[in-house]
This record gives C-alpha cells, sequence and structure tokens, in this order.
C-alpha cells in the first residue's frame, strides 16, 4: 500500500514549520515519527496534499528537569522516554507507560507529541499524561500557549489544536517514589489497549485514567471522588466506569470494558499502594 | 527558510525528491517520489531484496532494517525520511560473503527457520534487540520480537536461536 501522492517539506524548526503550516492550511499534515500518520495514509484514511516533516527538528527532543516537573519535548521517541534515567527516577510512570506502547521498531520511531497530537482513546501516552495533570505547550505564529491535559483532548482523534499550532513541550509534574501503576488489557501483542488504566499519586491526590472508555481519554472522576472522599481502592474500584462511554468494536463490547475498567482500576490502584 | 528540500520534476512530471542514504556502508542516491516507502526503494531501486514485505501495515516486521542503528519497520517510513540516515539490510549484515553474523549462524543452527519469510526481519529485529539488553532473559526476547511474526516456527526455535547468541554458543 502506497499513499496518495503529496508534496513533501522539511522544517528546519518549530517556527518553519508553523509558517509552513500557515501557507497551506488543512491540507498539510506534520509528520514527526510516522507511525500513525503514514498507516492512515496508506488507508486513504488521511490524505495530506502537503506533508511537513519535524522529524528533523531535534532541538525537540529532550528530557530536562524544570524544578517541580519534568520537561519532555514533543520530538522525543517513546524508547528515549522508556530509557529515560531521570523520568525513571522523576516520573516513572512516564517512562514505564512509553515502554508499553506498540513493539520496539514502533517505540524506536514514534514520539510522545505525534501520540498525544493524534489524540487516540486507545493510545497509552495520551491517557498517562492525563492521569499526571500534565501541560502541552502549544507554538503558533502569534506565539506558544499552555494547554491543560484535561483539556487537551476535545474529541475522537481531535486535540485542542488549531491548523496552524505545532506542540512543541510536554510538561508532567514529579511524582517519584512507587506509587503509580499502569494496566494495559489486550490480547495481542503490540496491540493497543482493549482498556488501560494509570494510577498515579501525585501532590498528595491519586488520579486515575482510562484508555479506550470513550472518545477521549478520560479521568476515572467517581473513582477520584471515592478516594478523596476516604473510600477503600476496592470499593472506588467499583465506579470506574461511571461516566465514560465505552466504544463497541470486534474485541469488546461496552459491558465487557465496563467491567474491564473496574478490575483494571482495581489492580492499579492496589499495585500503586493505594488500599 | 533555507531548509526546505528543493522539488525536480521528471518527465512524466512527477516531482521527485533527490536523496542519500548510506546503506550497508555504502553512498546510495535516488530521485525517489515522497510517497515511496523505505522498502520499496531498497527493493525495487536498489535490488536488495532481503528485505521482505508482508503485511504492509506495520504488523508482521518482515520488512525491519537498522536505521542509525535501531530496527524500524521499513514499510513504515518514507525513502525521504532516510535521506542522509545509516541503513542496514539483510544483505549488509554478515562480516563477509562467506561467513555469518553471529545472529545469522545461531538461527541456523538452531532452525530458527522454516520457510524463511520473517527471518531476515527477525534477525534484523534480534540484533537491534541485543545491542540494546546485551544479556535478555526469555521473557525478554520474546517481548523484545513482539514486533515480528513468524508463521512456521511457534517462536519457540527463534527465542532459542536469539538466546544462544547472546550466550556466545556461536562463533562469529
Ligand atoms: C504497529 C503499531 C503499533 C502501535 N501500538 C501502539 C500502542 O500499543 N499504543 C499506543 O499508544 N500507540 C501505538 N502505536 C502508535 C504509535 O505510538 C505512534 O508512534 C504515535 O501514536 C504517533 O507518534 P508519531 O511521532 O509516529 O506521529 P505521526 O504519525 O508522525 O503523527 C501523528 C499525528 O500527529 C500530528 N503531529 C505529530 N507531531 C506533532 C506535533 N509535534 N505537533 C502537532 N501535531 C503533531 C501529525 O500531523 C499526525 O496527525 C502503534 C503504531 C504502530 C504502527
Ligand atoms: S511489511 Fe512492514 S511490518 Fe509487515
Ligand atoms: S519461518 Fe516462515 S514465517 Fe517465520
Amino acid at each position: 500500500m502506497i499513499p496518495a501522492a503529496f508534496d513533501y517539506v522539511r522544517a528546519g524548526s518549530a517556527s518553519e514549520a508553523i509558517a509552513l503550516l500557515g501557507e497551506h492550511g488543512d491540507e498539510a499534515k506534520l509528520l514527526a515519527g510516522g507511525h500513525s500518520l503514514l498507516p492512515m495514509m496508506k488507508l486513504r484514511l488521511a490524505v495530506p496534499s502537503v506533508v511537513v516533516d519535524i522529524g528533523r527538528v531535534t532541538d525537540l527532543s529532550y528530557i530536562n528537569d524544570g524544578g517541580d516537573h519534568i520537561a519532555i519535548g514533543a520530538l522525543t521517541r517513546h524508547r528515549a522516554l522508556e530509557t529515560s534515567d531521570l523520568l525513571a527516577a522523576e516520573c516513572p510512570l512516564l517512562g514505564h507507560v512509553a515502554g508499553e506502547v506498540g513493539d520496539p521498531q514502533v517505540r524506536h520511531r514514534g514520539t510522545i507529541g505525534g501520540s498525544l497530537a493524534h489524540s487516540d482513546p486507545a493510545s497509552d501516552l495520551p491517557a498517562a499524561v492525563l492521569a499526571l495533570g500534565g501541560t502541552l505547550v502549544a507554538q503558533g505564529p502569534g506565539g506558544s500557549r499552555e494547554i491543560a491535559a484535561g483539556d487537551f483532548f476535545t474529541g475522537y482523534f481531535e486535540s485542542a489544536l488549531a491548523d496552524d499550532e505545532m506542540l512543541t513541550e510536554i510538561r508532567v509534574p514529579k511524582a517519584p517514589g512507587d506509587g503509580w501503576n499502569y494496566q494495559k488489557f489486550n490480547r495481542r501483542a503490540q496491540d493497543w489497549a482493549i482498556v488501560g488504566a494509570a494510577a498515579v499519586t501525585v501532590n498528595g491526590g491519586t488520579n486515575v485514567a482510562l484508555v479506550n472508555m470513550g472518545s477521549v481519554p478520560l479521568r476515572a472522576s467517581a473513582t477520584e471522588a471515592a478516594l478523596a472522599g476516604g473510600a477503600s481502592a476496592a470499593e472506588a474500584a467499583e465506579q470506574a466506569a461511571e461516566g465514560t462511554d465505552a466504544p463497541t468494536d470486534l474485541n469488546a463490547t461496552p459491558d465487557y470494558r465496563n467491567h474491564l475498567a473496574r478490575v483494571l482500576t482495581r489492580r492499579a490502584l492496589e499495585a500503586a499502594g493505594v488500599s | 527558510m533555507n531548509n526546505l528540500l528543493g522539488f525536480t520534476a521528471d518527465e512524466t512530471g512527477e516531482v521527485t525528491v533527490e536523496i542519500s542514504v548510506t546503506v550497508n556502508g555504502e553512498t546510495r542516491t535516488g530521485d525517489v517520489e515522497p510517497r515511496t516507502l523505505l522498502v520499496y526503494w531498497l527493493r525495487d531501486d536498489l535490488r536488495l531484496t532481503g528485505t521482505n514485505v508482508g503485511c504492509d501495515t506495520s504488523s508482521c516486521g518482515a520488512c525491519t532494517v537498522h536505521v542509525n542503528g535501531e530496527s524500524v519497520k521499513s514499510c513504515t517510513m518514507l525513502a525521504v525520511q532516510a535521506d542522509g540516515e545509516d541503513i542496514l539490510t539483510i544483505e549488509g549484515l554478515a562480516p563477509s560473503d562467506d561467513e555469518l553474523h553471529p545472529m545469522q549462524e545461531a538461527f541456523r543452527q538452531n532452525h530458527g527457520l522454516q520457510c524463511g519469510y520473517c527471518t531476515p526481519g527477525m534477525v534484523m529485529a534480534a540484533v537491534s534487540l541485543l545491542e540494546e539488553n546485551p544479556s535478555p532473559t526469555e521473557r525478554e526476547v520474546r517481548l523484545g520480537l513482539e514486533g515480528n511474526l513468524c508463521r512456521c516456527t511457534g517462536y519457540h526455535n527463534i527465542v532459542k536461536s536469539v538466546l544462544a547468541c547472546a550466550a556466545g554458543e556461536t562463533a562469529a
């Protein structure tokens, strides 16, 4: 399968990429690791007439200590997150979740910025960043703005990014220690989660985010509220599916997904040391 | 904007881009349509047909090559993305014509293949795996080869081959 023809331009910097997006409007697509975009272009689910390759904007590949948070460049590959000593020490949930994405070949190419911008509710990293209460930095023609992870995912494969904006940085609060866990349930190797649950204790509270339980990654807010009110992990997990809208596909019915959400949330909370 | 690639149109009017890639240690140049996938440039233009296409949908790993030393599915990368990069294919792995790479030798000795279709990708993925993790456990080998499908062997002898290679049981 070969994608439909397109014009290819390579951006040397974020501002160059943004200028190109401004020039070509919604005809253009950014290409980072290409591990979501190229499969979609082969299937003609995406048919951009201009592809702006940001794969060489290497100054956006970094994992830095920002004091109270870790700052990650949008072009940082999954493999770099998975093997980062800084993340292992300061935000182990994120490094671990990056290592659960796809397979090694996918992790050698895919980037965190691409994964978040793609806004697939079945993806792992969006839920991890949501559970952590991260902040996304978007750069546009008029400068940069910060978007809370909770406001970023606006719909099925849709994000708060404007057509001429590019994600440049992802910030996650430090959440060191053992108070975290990620449960990814799938049937086949290298596959996306049928349902996933990320639990993490951050700034004194316990957050839970769910994968593939709606058109966007979701916080299990009823579970979080129950925990804050003193419920046990097992009791709070019973409410994990509340307020979600689980999809139907060949892997699972909504009922089965609701069941998985409850079980995986309980397991994630218990493994994160919440009792 | 000085980093943009220049376009040229060939006789048929197709817009092509000139690329220069190190493939198995040699500089190879070509004019490619932007939509050309790396695997088809390797196979059809360079005639390096050891890299197979199994699924074409990023799932099977038969097309695995190394890009700057790391395993990548070459059906999920554009040839233009490889411009200036260092690519190693199965043809470039063995040190010479009459000597196999230790991983190839391990597959041979341990019957790590039957039909052989997945083998080039499996070997490239396995070499990349050992570079990242020189002494993996059996479970780590299985997880490390998660991106490669084999329809024949049931994986058992493939895992055995990789473990034998890691243990240095196959002389180069
Ligand atoms: C076989 C296979 C298995 C996979 N399994 C999983 C899995 O288990 N879990 C999982 O979470 N993911 C999985 N993925 C997806 C993978 O993680 C992708 O790499 C990732 O979702 C996209 O990152 P990318 O850099 O490749 O983005 P690209 O494919 O280059 O881009 C994706 C989208 O984001 C846009 N974009 C990219 N970068 C930016 C930016 N900086 N700013 C604004 N927009 C941008 C692009 O325009 C495009 O629309 C899998 C992929 C494959 C091929
Ligand atoms: S042909 Fe590339 S992964 Fe199957
Ligand atoms: S040996 Fe036949 S597919 Fe693996």
